[in-house]
């Protein structure tokens, strides 16, 4: 098949818009104040969108459903926090206080970060072999089980020396610290980031549509039709289980260096639920989806709703505005939104050029307000 | 008389403790259309499940082309030329038509482009329908795709489990022309049916099942003309 010159327009477009994208991240980020709240929005929303990703592969791909991403993602930052810590740190009594750290040496943080997505492929690996043989909701509770012992097992004191107990890790290289190699140059923190999960949503999106993102697709779709035409089901969900928690571990990582610290007890199963809140909302089976969806969920949650919980802001006698009714308007706005977009979103369908063109062909009327952000 | 293609020997399936298939034999010879015709629960399915590898068989054996099939699994079962069209159609829905015949041809390296070409000739339908999702295309269009997506693997044999299900009358004989188009080509076809009258017609050689085993075999005009087989299968 012959790409055709729309194709390739389209695809030029959609290339054009991602780096006008990440070019307004730079100029936004030498001109507004470092300190303002838009950067840690977007900062963690590139986190949440790779993390989206990477459950949305398996979910929404693959047809698995898995409650994993927690575990995957500590796994990623305690691998990137221990192996990255200063060596002399590690010795020192400041974070290890109570244990003798067992680790002794360090490395850069983009070792770290790889290896952080390698440890979690390859727990994926190893649980993936018994848990993958369980369909639907035997498949997420075993999974929901995994991730919550893996939390369990790394507040655990035996383990002290490597994981410090229930203690927070810090003092590794965080998103304010990263230089362009051999020079002292820093690098934005928020393109940093935004770039780094971009590479690896953008391998993500490459797989999704090779042949083996079709094996992935046929399996969600019928796993009788799937098999009869010779895939090997369990390889295929084994290789989509490994491929999601590597990038579930590596946004762990990321999320490590946004939040300087890391501590076992934040891995909760409700941040799992809040990556699954995403990927449906953002529409299963859509990687832009899943991007819109992290940003919209972050910055609704953190950002754009901070004013209800405002006491200041109550008018004559009626005491609505108080800490916690933003929660309730939130989740009315999820229902509003899960009830008014019933797949999400974006459904199945990406952002792409020929995608917003039809839309905007579609409905004429409306035709503002649809740009190309496409990262 | 042609090469044996795929022979069956004493072949059993058994779930839990119910047999569903007692000990069945018969041949497949290259370049003909073969059928099963039976009731329902006469094993045909089970039979061609554990052929395709996606039943493990408890007993007998199972050769293709001088090859030991039994309890391999799907996988090296499609690569040696074997593919089923499963039962009720089980077309990819939420992938296109094109990617549905594209993962029909998932375990080839070689171009590919060729093929689908055939299988737009062989159904002119599924070209027009290429970008639209398997889901939303109509019963006997699903039924053409299924059959395109199981010749993208470029099989030696083909297998087809009820090929007429909730189809219309009309349709089911498009399809059945087509399966005699398709086997002109060179697919050798094993094909079970429900709809003894349509199967025994195009077939050329016939088995009839019951209850896990074959009572009755002959060419499809000698089974046609059977006066059980009329009794028990064609209703009149």
């Amino acid at each position: 098949m012959t790409k055709t010159k729309e194709e390739k327009r389209d695809a030029i477009i959609a290339a054009c818009c991602i780096g006008a994208f990440y070019v307004l991240i730079l100029i936004l980020e030498a001109v507004v104040p470092a300190t303002h709240i838009l950067f840690s929005i977007l900062k963690k929303s590139a986190v949440y969108s790779l993390a989206a990703v990477s459950m949305n592969l398996l979910n929404g791909f693959t047809g698995l459903f898995s409650l994993g991403q927690a575990g995957f993602m500590l796994l990623g930052a305690y691998t990137y926090a221990i192996l990255n810590m200063p060596t002399e740190l590690k010795l020192g009594t400041s974070v290890y206080k109570y244990y003798e750290c067992a680790i002794h040496f360090d490395m850069g943080f983009l070792p770290s970060l790889l290896l952080a997505g390698v440890i979690a492929a390859v727990f994926a690996a190893l649980i993936g072999i018994p848990v993958l043989r369980l369909k639907s909701d035997y498949l997420a509770i075993a999974t929901l089980g995994f991730a919550e012992i893996i939390r369990a097992v790394f507040q655990w004191e035996a383990l002290g020396p490597v994981t410090n107990g229930a203690n927070i890790l810090s003092g590794f290289t965080d998103l304010n610290h990263i230089y362009i190699p051999f020079t002292k140059i820093a690098i934005p923190p928020t393109f940093f980031v935004m770039l780094l999960s971009g590479i690896c949503i953008a391998i993500v999106l490459l797989l999704i549509n090779s042949s083996f993102g079709r094996a992935f697709k046929a399996i969600r779709d019928d796993e009788i039709a799937a098999e009869a035409m010779g895939i090997n089901l369990f390889k295929h969900k084994e290789m989509s289980f490994i491929i999601s928690s590597f990038f579930a571990g590596i946004s762990g990582a990321l999320l490590a260096m946004y939040q300087f610290t890391v501590k076992a007890a934040t891995f909760k199963t409700a941040m799992t639920y809040e990556i699954l809140l995403i990927v449906v909302i953002g529409g299963i089976g859509s990687i832009s989806g899943s991007c819109i969806g992290s940003f919209l969920f972050i910055a609704c949650n953190e950002w754009w709703l901070r004013f209800l919980d405002e006491s200041s802001n109550n008018i004559a006698g009626l005491n609505i505005f108080r800490s916690g009714f933003r929660k309730v308007v939130f989740s009315l706005i999820i229902m509003v939104i899960v009830l008014f977009f019933r797949k999400g979103l974006m459904g199945d369908k990406e952002l792409t050029a020929k995608n917003v063109r039809q839309f905007i062909a579609g409905k004429k009327s409306e035709k503002k307000a649809k740009g190309g952000e496409k990262a | 008389m042609s090469e044996t293609l795929l022979t069956i020997e004493n072949l059993q399936v058994r779930y839990g403790g119910i047999e569903a298939v007692k000990g069945v034999s018969f041949d497949v010879h290259e370049g003909e259309i073969v059928t099963l015709i039976g009731a329902n629960g006469a094993g045909k399915s089970s039979t061609l499940r554990s052929i395709a590898g996606l039943e493990k068989p408890s007993g007998g054996k199972i050769t293709f082309r001088g090859d030991n099939l039994t309890g391999r699994d799907p996988t090296s079962i499609v690569k040696k030329g074997i593919t089923l069209v499963p039962e009720g159609r089980r077309i990819f829905a939420d992938l296109t038509v094109l990617e549905n015949l594209k993962v029909g041809a998932y375990l080839r390296n070689d171009d590919i482009s060729n093929d689908i070409q055939w299988v737009y000739e062989l159904f002119p339908r599924l070209k027009e329908r290429s970008w639209q999702l398997g889901g939303t295309l109509s019963g006997g269009e699903q039924q053409m795709l299924a059959v395109g997506r199981a010749l993208m693997s470029r099989p030696k044999l083909m297998m087809m489990d009820e090929p007429s299900l909730g189809l219309a009358p009309l349709i089911v004989k498009d399809i059945f022309s087509i399966i005699k188009e398709i086997n002109r080509q060179g697919v050798t076809i094993l094909l079970i049916e429900q709809n003894a009258n349509m199967a025994l017609k195009t077939a050329d050689t016939g088995y009839v099942m019951e209850t896990g085993r074959i009572t009755m075999s002959g060419t499809g005009a000698e089974l046609l003309s059977n006066e059980g087989v009329k009794a028990a299968y064609l209703g009149n």
